[in-house]
């Protein structure tokens, strides 16, 4: 399992992808954390709705658990690329024949995408906080970077990166192809999934479904939501406990994973 | 040092309608180079991606040493393997694609440089896979092959995008493989790429078996050519007409078939002509290889097989025994045989 593991890292570290998603994620997240940092602290007069609402602390843990919301299609991609990479480049082959036990393989390569998807979760995390806080501290009513709630927040944050990391993988056994892993990663995040928690949450009877979605969940784990921080009227209020969307989350990651070996990584390798 | 050898045993693969490898069964001797030959298409790769564990046979078994390859533990130091030039991620180093291997081989960094060095990649090891030219990434395929000192090594199609140099590196590198008393199975669509480095070969055609020997026995099968220059052509050809020697005249010089050398001379000296060449062209093993295997592609075309060499082909259905020149064609119903005999 060991050797595993560190074929896994030097396959991820031996192509110049890391260093350019990293620094794609932080570019993304700096500027985006900025913008909402101005957005909520300037007074604009009618716009200033969601400064209304919240507190001066709840202002700042929006901005610092933007990380997930916004940030969440970088782990996923990187994740995903750990399987579909191996397909569309065949170097499968070479890892099979090094290692024929299938799911030895699957299992190497969730287990070591959470110490990378941890790693990504503190550079986007540090990121947020070090684009957002300055911000808060100058314009706002401070940055609250000492807070017990903030530092709790920023923990979770980076948890949530890895939990998104490893479902990247997972959804990367289930769809090999990586230019379709690609496009359903974002169409998914930057589309579908956002649209379908506020059509879904404007309803109660559909509500309930909006709470299970991978993103909700995410939301639910790190106890702040962009839609409801952000959403106003039918953005999705209602999220699960904090421990319901890990288990959420984890329950995709296990699925998607089984689903994966028993379809993708049962076929013949040609 | 004894290796195992590699014994398949009526494998089949069928994908939907198509029967890729159909009931197969080789052996291949420990210590020798074997030449798993083929046209493309004849399921030699299906073949050995079952062998491999990478694919799941329909039936039968593929046993490398003494257990299927899934079976194995740490199977990259029994049993090397180099499948397409294609399989590297374009954007590693060659040392870079060896070093994501060497921890499931169970081999040190050392080992990559080693066999870098052993396939001249040294110089080239730095850079990535992506510029690589075709015989550089054949190279940097046989690097990974040995990475774990396997005895057992498999090559699919090693020769291809090599250029003449490279071919001749490859023949000495087979032999020098074997003459360690390593097992090389090593599959081409040319004959004429292994002819000079195995030492038996397994004929496949549209999945089955067509032949399987020893070179030498495989030679046996093929007509030998004597190449006959002179001044006087005619005196030539009825000379050779006389003897009941098959021929055929070309604009400069005749063409005799399956007469040594040795005595096509004698009867040249003996009727006093003038002879500028005698060429010994060999067995023209390639011709037997296209004649085998272009009947078992299109098994309703007549066979021209000799019937001497009886190859270890399984007990074809309904198949005549072929004897002499040409066959009769099968009737039309069944797709028979591979059997040529």
């Amino acid at each position: 399992m060991i050797a595993a593991l560190v074929a896994e890292y030097r396959k991820f570290f031996s192509t110049r992808l890391w260093w350019i998603l990293a620094i794609v994620m932080v570019a993304y997240l700096a500027f985006i954390a900025g913008v909402f940092g101005f957005s909520l602290t300037v007074d604009t007069g009618a716009d200033a709705q969601a400064s209304n609402f919240l507190s001066p602390k709840e202002i700042a843990q929006s901005i610092y658990a933007l990380t997930s919301p916004i940030g969440y299609v970088f782990p996923l991609i990187i994740g995903s690329l750990a399987v579909t990479s191996e397909f569309r480049h065949k170097t499968v082959t070479g890892s099979l024949l090094v290692e024929p036990r299938r799911s030895m393989l699957v299992v190497a390569k969730l287990v070591s995408s959470i110490p990378m998807g941890l790693a990504y979760g503190v550079l986007a995390t540090v990121t947020v906080v070090a684009a957002g806080a300055p911000v808060l501290e100058l314009v706002g009513d401070g940055a609250f970077l000492g807070d017990g709630d903030v530092i709790e927040t920023l923990v979770l944050s980076v948890v949530v990166m890895a939990l998104w990391t490893m479902m990247g993988v997972a959804f990367g056994t289930v769809l090999t192809n990586q230019v379709a892993a690609i496009v359903v990663v974002l169409a998914f995040t930057q589309l579908i999934e956002p649209i379908a928690r506020v059509a879904l949450g404007a309803f109660d009877a559909t509500s309930e479904v909006s709470k299970y979605l991978p993103g909700a969940a995410a939301d639910a784990l790190l106890g702040s939501s962009f839609f409801s921080s952000f959403g106003g009227e039918g953005g999705g209020t209602d999220l699960l406990p904090q421990w319901g969307g890990a288990i959420v989350m984890v329950t995709y990651i296990l699925v998607l994973a089984v689903v994966g070996r028993l379809t993708t990584f049962r076929r013949d390798i040609g | 040092m004894t290796s195992p050898a590699i014994t398949v045993d009526r494998l089949t693969k069928r994908f939907g309608a198509v029967t890729a490898v159909d009931d197969l069964s080789f052996t291949v001797a420990p210590g020798r180079v074997t030449g798993f030959l083929g046209p493309n298409g004849s399921g030699k790769t299906t073949t050995l991606r079952m062998l491999l564990g990478l694919m799941q046979p329909t039936s039968g078994q593929a046993i490398v040493g003494e257990r299927a390859y899934r079976d194995i533990r740490r199977p990259a130091q029994l049993v090397g393997a180099a499948l397409e030039a294609s399989s590297f991620h374009p954007g590693r180093t060659g040392l870079g694609h060896l070093r994501t291997l060497a921890p499931q081989v169970g081999v040190k960094d050392a080992r990559c440089h080693e066999v870098l060095e052993l396939v001249g990649l040294s110089g080239a090891k730095k850079r990535r896979v992506g510029g690589y030219s075709m015989g550089m990434r054949q190279r940097l395929g046989l690097a990974t092959a040995l990475l774990g000192d396997p005895s057992i090594i498999i090559l699919d199609e090693p020769a291809n995008g090599l250029d003449p140099q490279g071919i001749a590196w490859l023949r000495g590198l087979l032999r020098a493989l074997a003459a360690d008393g390593r097992t090389v199975l090593v599959s081409s669509h040319v004959l004429a790429e292994v002819q000079q480095s195995v030492d038996d070969v397994v004929v496949i055609g549209g999945g089955r078996l067509i032949h399987a020997s020893t070179l030498l026995e495989f030679e046996e099968l093929a007509s030998r050519d004597v190449v006959v220059r002179t001044t006087d052509y005619q005196a030539v050809e009825t000379l050779v007409r006389e003897r009941g020697w098959s021929f055929d005249a070309q604009l400069d010089h005749h063409v005799v078939h399956d007469v040594a050398a040795a005595e096509i001379g004698a009867a040249l000296f003996a009727a006093g002509l003038e002879v500028h060449q005698l060429a010994d062209h060999g067995a023209d093993l390639e011709a037997v290889f296209l004649r085998l295997t272009e009947s078992s592609d299109a098994p309703t075309t007549q066979f021209t097989g000799s019937a001497s060499a009886a190859p270890a082909a399984p007990p074809a259905p309904a198949a005549p025994p072929v004897d002499g020149t040409v066959a009769p064609p099968p009737p039309p119903a069944p797709p028979t045989t591979g059997g040529v005999a």
